[in-house]
């Protein structure tokens, strides 16, 4: 009788320090996972700026439309003023192109197409057609001191609003 | 009497050298032969016997043989073109080109890996039709097929990552494409297309890391899964389901099985 309340103690004891055992690995196995995926998540990104200077407004003549090729952006002069759209594909991130011909942007890959002329139902950027999901993003627009048009590519405006349209 | 070659290799598994790499001895009684397999690392993964008809070529059509053949082919390959390739923007594409007009036989190699990768992907598609079609993934071997889909997915992932090394446009725009389809998963799918890519675009870290991915993770991994596909094979009882053959050659064999069956008591 004596003997039987110590057996139950160690039985507990065995399994505490099992538990134990378990819960370090455990508690180091999730800390590797979160170590390894902070690794593997770069914190700098040697990326071109996401700000980009695009001249003098006088660079771009009245009801114009301008691919810069480099920067993946269009820089649009409209009766309204100057407005700049993404040219990547809100479908699978195609560069798109802007024919004069039919007076749209198109997508090489899939075959979406966007209006640039502002009408009563649509926007500069809509949808006319293909699978893109979405309307193509205005891109914040501004006159620096010097007067040259800048555009953030990292912020999405909403369409003719201070932010999205310059005039000059 | 002059010794016939047969006699010459008779006595070479005599030497001591010989002895001390081969354990299982000489002879060809059936039980040398099986420890021959059986006492060999490479191949103690394989039953110690097998029916000549588990390895005909109606079995299966070589076509999972013909896919780690292109495998092979793909390693052996892959490996030369690592000593010219340098995984980063300003040099992989005219590491492209120098090794297709430059370097001695680079041509052929380069030619070879991606001929053989286009025929890897082929081939895997064909032996998983064979299989199927033959009802080889019923029980008991549908953690097999699992196995077998792994396989498949990482076969893809190979040829993905390795589309990205040439640095071309094809490249390029492929990869742009691809990795925003890994953007559709739901919740996660931006996070994924971040750490997949190392950044927010196509760009140097993208190809460090399917460099990396293609030479290293993928390789290494298809390597695993292959041992495991390979060993279940045989523990599950050879490369096709007896139950799963036409009625008529199940007629045919049935004096074989009973044999072996008599055999095995």
């Amino acid at each position: 009788m004596a003997d039987e309340p110590k057996k139950i103690d160690d039985a507990n004891r065995r399994q505490f320090f099992l538990k134990l055992g378990l819960g370090s690995l455990g508690i180091a196995a999730a800390g590797s996972a979160a170590f390894a995926y902070q690794y593997l998540e770069p914190n700098v990104l040697y990326e071109p700026s996401p700000v980009v200077n695009e001249g003098k407004p006088d660079r771009y003549p009245l009801d114009s439309v301008t691919l810069d090729v480099n920067s993946a952006i269009y820089i649009i002069h409209s009766q309204e003023g100057y407005f700049s759209l993404s040219a990547i594909c809100t479908h699978l991130g195609c560069m798109t192109a802007w024919k004069p011909e039919l007076g749209i942007i198109a997508c090489p890959c899939h075959g979406s197409k966007f209006y640039v002329q502002a009408e009563d139902d649509h926007k500069p950027g809509d949808k006319i057609e293909g699978p893109a999901p979405r309307p193509l993003p205005w891109k914040r627009i501004w006159l620096n001191d010097d007067g040259d048009l800048l555009v953030d590519r990292s912020t999405d405006v909403p369409p003719m609003t201070r932010d999205s349209l310059v005039r000059v | 009497m002059a010794k016939t070659i047969d006699q010459y290799f008779d006595d070479l598994r005599d030497t001591r050298v010989w002895r001390s790499i081969f354990r299982s001895g000489t002879g060809s009684s059936t039980l040398k032969r099986a420890l021959a397999i059986q006492q060999n690392v490479f191949l103690h993964l394989f039953s110690t016997k097998v029916r000549t008809r588990m390895l005909s070529l109606s079995a299966t059509w070589y076509l999972g043989t013909l896919t780690l053949g292109t495998f092979v082919i793909l390693v052996a390959t892959g490996i030369p073109l690592m000593f010219y390739y340098h995984p980063s923007v300003p040099q992989a594409y005219a590491d492209t080109k120098d090794l297709q007009f430059v370097v001695s036989s680079g041509l052929f190699l380069r030619n070879l890996h991606r001929w053989s990768a286009h025929a890897m992907v082929f081939l895997v598609f064909a032996h998983m039709f064979k299989v199927f079609y033959r009802g080889a993934y019923r029980a008991p071997r549908e953690f097999n097929w699992v196995i077998g889909v792994i396989l498949l997915l990482i076969t893809l992932l190979l040829s993905y990552t390795g589309y990205l090394l040439p640095w071309d446009q094809l490249a390029y725009w492929a990869i742009t494409v691809g990795s925003n389809i890994a953007s559709a998963v739901p919740l996660i799918g931006d996070k994924i297309h971040f750490l997949l890519l190392g950044g927010n675009a196509v760009n140097a870290n993208a190809l460090l890391r399917f460099y990396v991915l293609h030479c290293m993770i993928l390789p290494l991994a298809a390597m695993f899964f292959v041992a495991v596909h390979f060993w279940r094979i045989r523990k599950d009882g050879g490369l096709y389901s007896h139950a799963s053959e036409p009625a008529t050659l199940r007629a045919q064999t049935a004096g074989d099985s009973a044999a072996a069956a008599k055999e095995a008591q």
